[in-house]
């Protein structure tokens, strides 16, 4: 038996080499992070949601969040933690893999029964995971500068009267628009999401993103479950389901939003 | 006997492993369509041989699908593509006349190639040795059923015991990753009471070897599993997964 610097379970370097420094290990922290990733996925979409309740609504929620405080703060640092695990393992895995195979095969996949290549060649969300993954990453970095941040140049509007979401606050009721004070009034982000939706380079750039996460996500999912050792012959073929099930409405879900905007349902 | 086939080789040649190593071509003809793909190489080796010239290493043992010996990727398929065969049993009758064929070795850096097609797959033993036996007292052969199995387990444990480590996941896996076959090691001796007291070091001892030997890491793309001549399927891998949490949880919590 190695020797423990700590003698408390789950805290000893052997657990913690045992999850860091292995395979299996930083597959589970992929799978682990991973899910605490969609569950702010899942939240995030039915906050976003609310704007087709109108005005108040959203706002309502929006303040309600901001009004968490400490509480907010630990929940951004908790993803931003996720973030920079699930980031660092899939760099880690993913230079080992290709230091795995350093030289390439020559010839053309044409196995002899040729109907069973799919099965034998990794399907393109399978082969494209790092590459989706930072571009949803690129893309989260940009979706915090337009609307957290609220970088007057992201917004695609800047320059133009309306275009500063500086200035974007409401009264009390959540509904009438005033200039106000960040962190005094409630930000009216009904009204970022409508204009910032406008400009159809946001929008496209949006739908694109989404596109590339669900793909990620029809992926990701089974293979979460698979990494964790949750899958098996029985309800393999569910998870299966589910990921591509989730995956399909989570991207209806997001993209509903600037569609509506767009088609001027929400205005 | 069969129709006669007239084919062109593409080989990969390489001297020894300092050796960089080259793709070389040649006829093959006058290939019976019964012929095994490794009786068409033994054909084209005698030509060789005739002509002076050096004849392509392969590795080949019993030739009926059960040693994992013969190790070479077919027009970029390991074994060849055909359903559950290893490349001995692959007949040439799959291939149409005038075809050109691609033949390399499994290309892994875990796998180094000693010469041609040949590869060093030592690194499959070394992870046996480290966890993939049980350890029983020697002598007389225990009666039989003295150990009680359940049926279901004992099915599912012989599944996985099926592997003959030809190395095939590892040659058809995008990222060179060995966890099909060190799955199949973990679990088919998880599933039976023989390989309860060793279970937890078993999982964890082959995964350490395992990566030390330098293979890939598992993205659950499945190709392994559709090469495999077993047919071992990417179940075990799950199961590989669970065992190896369960081990490092069962460590921490007994002292």
């Amino acid at each position: 038996m190695k020797a423990k610097i700590c003698a408390i379970p789950f805290l000893s370097m052997d657990f913690i080499k045992g999850i860091f420094s292995t395979s299996l290990g930083r597959k589970y922290i992929m799978a682990i992070t991973g899910a605490g990733l969609f569950g702010f996925i899942i939240a995030h979409l039915i906050g976003n949601l609310l704007v087709f309740a109108g005005p108040e609504a959203i706002n309502t929620y929006a303040k309600k969040l901001h009004d968490l405080g400490p509480l907010l703060w630990v929940a951004r640092l908790g993803l931003l933690g996720m973030v920079g695990l699930h980031i660092w393992s899939a760099i880690k895995l993913t230079t080992e893999n290709r230091e795995a195979r350093a030289v390439p095969y020559e010839g053309e996949v044409a196995p002899v029964d040729n109907h069973r290549r799919d099965e034998i060649i990794s399907n393109f969300a399978a082969r494209t995971m790092i590459y989706s993954g930072l571009i949803i990453a690129a893309f989260a970095f940009y979706h915090l500068a337009h609307y957290t941040w609220k970088v007057p140049q992201i917004n695609g509007v800047a320059g133009e009267v309306e275009g500063d979401f500086e200035t974007y606050y409401v009264a009390d009721d959540m509904v009438t628009r005033k200039e106000g004070q960040e962190g005094e009034d409630p930000a009216d982000v009904y009204r970022m999401v409508v204009i910032g939706f406008k400009v159809p380079w946001v929008s496209g750039f949006y739908l694109v993103a989404i596109g590339l996460l669900c793909f990620h996500l029809s992926h990701g999912l089974s293979a979460m479950f698979q990494s964790l050792g949750f899958k098996n012959k029985k309800h393999g073929p569910l998870l299966d389901k589910f990921a591509i099930g989730s995956s399909v409405l989570i991207f209806l879900g997001y993209i509903s939003i600037p569609i509506s905007v767009l088609l001027e349902v929400i205005k | 006997m069969g129709k006669d086939l007239n084919l062109k080789l593409k080989v990969w040649r390489q001297d020894n492993a300092d050796d960089h190593g080259r793709f070389e071509e040649y006829g093959a003809n006058g290939i019976d369509t019964d012929m095994s793909f490794l009786e068409m190489l033994d054909v084209v080796n005698e030509g060789l041989i005739e002509d002076d010239r050096e004849p392509i290493a392969f590795d080949s043992d019993c030739r009926e699908g059960i040693c994992g010996t013969c190790s070479m990727v077919i027009n970029g398929v390991a074994h060849g593509g055909q359903k559950g065969t290893t490349a001995c049993q692959l007949h040439m009758r799959h291939f149409s006349d005038g075809a050109t064929i691609t033949i390399e070795p499994w290309r892994a850096t875990a796998f180094p190639v000693h010469r041609d097609l040949v590869v060093d797959r030592t690194a499959f033993d070394r992870i046996q040795q480290a966890g993939g036996f049980i350890s029983v007292r020697t002598g007389s052969v225990p009666d039989a059923n003295a150990t009680p199995v359940p049926k279901d387990d004992s099915d599912l444990a012989m599944d996985a015991a099926q592997c003959i480590g030809c190395g095939a996941c590892v040659a058809s896996c995008k990222n060179a990753s060995a966890m099909l076959f060190v799955a199949a090691k973990v679990s088919h001796l998880s599933l039976v009471p023989q390989g309860q007291p060793e279970r937890e070091r078993r999982a964890l001892a082959m995964v350490e070897q395992m990566d030390k030997e330098g293979f890939g890491n598992c993205t659950v793309t499945g190709s392994c599993e559709a090469v495999c001549p077993k047919e071992i399927p990417l179940d075990f891998i799950a199961r590989m997964n669970r065992e190896y949490g369960r081990a490092l949880i069962k460590r921490e919590t007994s002292s």
